[in-house]
């Protein structure tokens, strides 16, 4: 009753409190962990109603976090009454959010923009949706890598810098550790339900996608199953976590987990390594939530390998934000130039910075500002060259969900790795139907 | 005259009408929409968010095929056994029952005791119960004291540590319920048990029960129809996990409409959540009526 309940509020809709036909509604992510985005349209908003007398910038931050902001802003956009004007948008809910009506083609108004040159080719993608449109505009990207703690490792042995060349060396590495400092978690990979899309993000895709199999084959526009690289990470994970090489499975589970990552485990030289997104300076340097002057010494970054070594050698995952214009805004003109300002050089280079995004922009890339903003900018940045994305359609939550679950059952022990692969397969079949699935 | 008497007969319903109104809009509705939405492949994004088919009975059809929707079935009436029928109305009965025979003193603590959890908003009392089960949580830490290895209740037995939760921020609303039908009990009837032989247990099966009978009945359709909605003390202490493990069907629910954002197949799950709900009132309702000669 609650949940049906809570259907209709959403349904229903307030009177648009604005009115005017002057001011632009912003909705965006705001967190007491992130708050690079507010502050960037604090700045853009004072930028723009000096420049533009009589208009008036609402901003509307929702505190949430990626999954319950995506559900609060998809709500919004469902009526037209309460949908903003420009808002913070996932790159891979893009397409579901073009097919749905959600956001407003940009490409007449890009083109007439001096700066969408300056935006690199690759990230421009993120934007557009399968009629070749382009419907967002990329804000930063991010790579994912394995960041290591330098004490733990020299303290085991481990000759430094550390690059990993395949799994075994993950393993051997974390066996290691584990024999010389019983107390330290040796390397924790994410998995299960409680860590959401981080378990797949920062986690079972850089296993996946460096076994040569994949999630997705986009020639056929199937979803894969039965691979061998499936169960092979799998196996990979069970290993991992029944020798006790990472957290115990309930720790693992517990949504929050995160946050000891990088508020208590990684500055205690409580945990060897683990995979996280380029992101992480963001969390310890000055002014983040847990700031920690020694980062830059202590920590330090590695490409995760490829099952076996084989080319590229390295694995990553990118994901990223984009901000896009609704598509029943009263004043588009007004919301794309909004748009503009708060993604102008100066308003893009301080964001990239403060939240340590990799640069979508050339102008922004070639800063000194930005290539000095933390100590391993190029390190993560190089992984562009090898970074892989999701599938983004509308069946992937559910996918991605069926793929948590297998990585829960495997680290609680509950299911084989074998029998959680099959598990898999038949959720698989369950949600796109057995014809959309294809077995490599 | 027909007419007059027609009148004054829709006349005498005028006082009912604002409350008839607002039942009608803030639940009717809300019930019919959610009916009507799961009768369609709705969703929250991509092509059918705004423009929504007509799929028939075909939500319906793939959720009794879903191997998640039984075991959420009985988590759900485990769920509304032990923390409602079970835990808060007996509970709350035998507090009642107790503190009438206390002295002032402890029968105002432990009802001030028992009422601050009913008192704190559920995302408070959620939050509490958490800090409490949690691994680092007051519970271990209590163990621990007296050298007892606590365990982690949330993800060893998720459902027992919400059953508690639900008994614990509860059973305030059936102690004061009970407590007022208790004083209604005429003591004469008592006394004469009493003067016939009837030890304690005999006069409360015997005499105290069958005359509060309305009282219970109608405390246990309330706790029921609350308990069955309980959304937020389970989705902040477990989200429904382990795995399913505690996913009631207000969580899958949710989790298919916002999580999925299949609104269709959530709004589904909701209905048949309100089909229960009926049925259970439908059953107090009866014993309600059975009551009067």
């Amino acid at each position: 009753m609650v949940a049906a309940a809570a259907m209709v509020l959403a349904a229903c809709t307030p009177a648009d409190p604005a009115g005017g036909d002057r001011t632009i509604k912003v909705a965006y992510q705001k967190t007491d962990s992130f708050t690079a985005l507010d502050t960037m349209f604090q700045d853009a908003k004072k930028e723009f109603e000096a420049a533009n007398e009589g208009v008036k910038v609402d901003l509307q931050p929702i505190q949430a976090n990626d999954d319950d902001y995506g559900t609060k802003l998809a709500l919004a956009l469902r009526s037209p009454s309460t949908a903003p004007d420009v808002f913070y948008e996932d790159t891979f809910k893009v397409r579901s959010d073009v097919d749905a009506g959600y956001l407003l083609n940009l490409d007449s108004r890009l083109s007439g923009w001096g700066d969408w040159d300056k935006f690199d080719a690759g990230a421009k993608e993120a934007g557009k949706a399968d009629d070749g449109g382009t419907y967002a505009v990329p804000l930063g990207t991010d790579t994912r890598a394995i960041w290591y703690n330098k004490k733990v490792l020299g303290a085991a042995g481990i000759g430094l810098p550390w690059r990993p060349s395949s799994w075994q060396d993950i393993l051997d590495t974390a066996r290691k550790i584990k024999a010389s400092q019983p107390d330290v978690v040796p390397f924790n990979m994410y998995a299960g339900k409680g860590t959401g899309e981080g378990s797949v993000m920062q986690g079972f895709y850089e296993l996946l996608y460096g076994t040569g199999a994949g999630l997705y084959d986009p020639d056929s526009k199937k979803w894969v199953v039965g691979s061998a690289g499936f169960k092979d990470s799998l196996t990979f994970l069970h290993t991992l976590y029944a020798e006790n090489l990472a957290v115990p499975p309930a720790e693992a589970l517990d949504p929050n987990i995160w946050k000891k990552v990088f508020g208590e485990w990684f500055p205690k030289a409580k945990l060897g390594a683990t995979v996280e997104g380029s992101y992480a300076p963001s969390f310890w340097q000055k002014g983040g939530n847990y700031a920690w002057p020694e980062y830059g010494q202590d920590m330090a970054v590695a490409p995760f390998p490829t099952q076996d070594g084989t080319a590229p050698g390295a694995v990553s995952m990118s994901g990223g934000w984009t901000l896009a214009v609704g598509a029943e805004t009263k004043q588009p003109d007004l919301a794309f130039n909004f748009l503009t300002t708060a993604l102008n050089a100066r308003n893009s280079l301080a964001f990239t910075v403060n939240s340590s995004q990799i640069a979508v922009r050339k102008d922004v890339a070639a800063d000194p500002g930005y290539q000095s903003g933390n100590p391993f900018v190029k390190d993560v940045s190089d992984l562009v060259a090898v970074t892989r994305y999701r599938p983004a359609t509308s069946d992937y939550p559910r996918i991605s969900a069926a793929v948590q679950e297998a990585t829960e059952a495997v680290i609680t022990g509950s299911r084989t790795p074998e029998e959680a692969a099959a598990d898999y397969d038949a959720a698989v079949a369950g949600i796109v139907g057995g014809d959309k699935t294809i077995r490599k | 005259m027909p007419a007059s008497h027609r009148t004054r007969h829709a006349l005498r319903y005028l006082p009912v009408l604002p409350a008839v109104v607002l039942l009608l809009v803030f639940l009717a509705g809300p019930v019919l929409w959610a009916f009507h939405a799961s009768l369609t492949n709705a969703g929250l994004t991509g092509r059918h968010a705004r423009n929504p088919d007509w799929v028939g009975l075909e939500n319906y059809q793939r959720l009794f095929q879903d191997p998640v929707f039984p075991l959420s079935l009985a988590l759900t009436l485990l769920f509304v056994a032990g923390s409602a029928i079970l835990g808060q109305n007996v509970l709350g009965l035998a507090l009642a029952v107790l503190m009438r025979r206390a002295r002032p003193v402890v029968s105002a603590t432990v009802g001030t005791a028992v009422v601050a959890a009913w008192v704190l908003p559920e995302i408070v009392a959620a939050f509490a119960a958490y800090a409490f089960f949690s691994r680092d949580g007051t519970l271990n830490q209590l163990l621990g004291s007296v050298g007892v290895a606590g365990t982690d209740w949330l993800y060893a037995v998720p459902m027992a540590a919400v059953v508690l939760a639900n008994v614990w921020r509860g059973t305030a609303f059936s102690m004061l319920v009970y407590r007022s039908a208790l004083g209604g009990v005429p003591g004469e009837l008592t006394e004469a048990a009493q003067m016939d032989g009837a030890g304690a247990w005999q006069r409360l099966a015997l005499i105290t029960l069958p005359v509060i009978r309305g009282s219970i009945a109608t405390n246990l359709m309330l706790v029921t129809l609350q308990t069955l909605a309980v959304f937020t003390l389970i989705w902040v202490m477990t989200g429904g996990g382990p795995a399913t493990g505690s996913t009631t069907l207000p969580v899958l629910a949710y989790q298919e409409a916002f999580k999925f954002g299949d609104i269709g197949y959530g709004t589904a799950v909701a209905s048949v959540l309100i089909l229960i709900g009926a049925v259970f009132g439908a059953v107090y309702l009866r014993l309600l009526r059975e009551q009067r000669p």
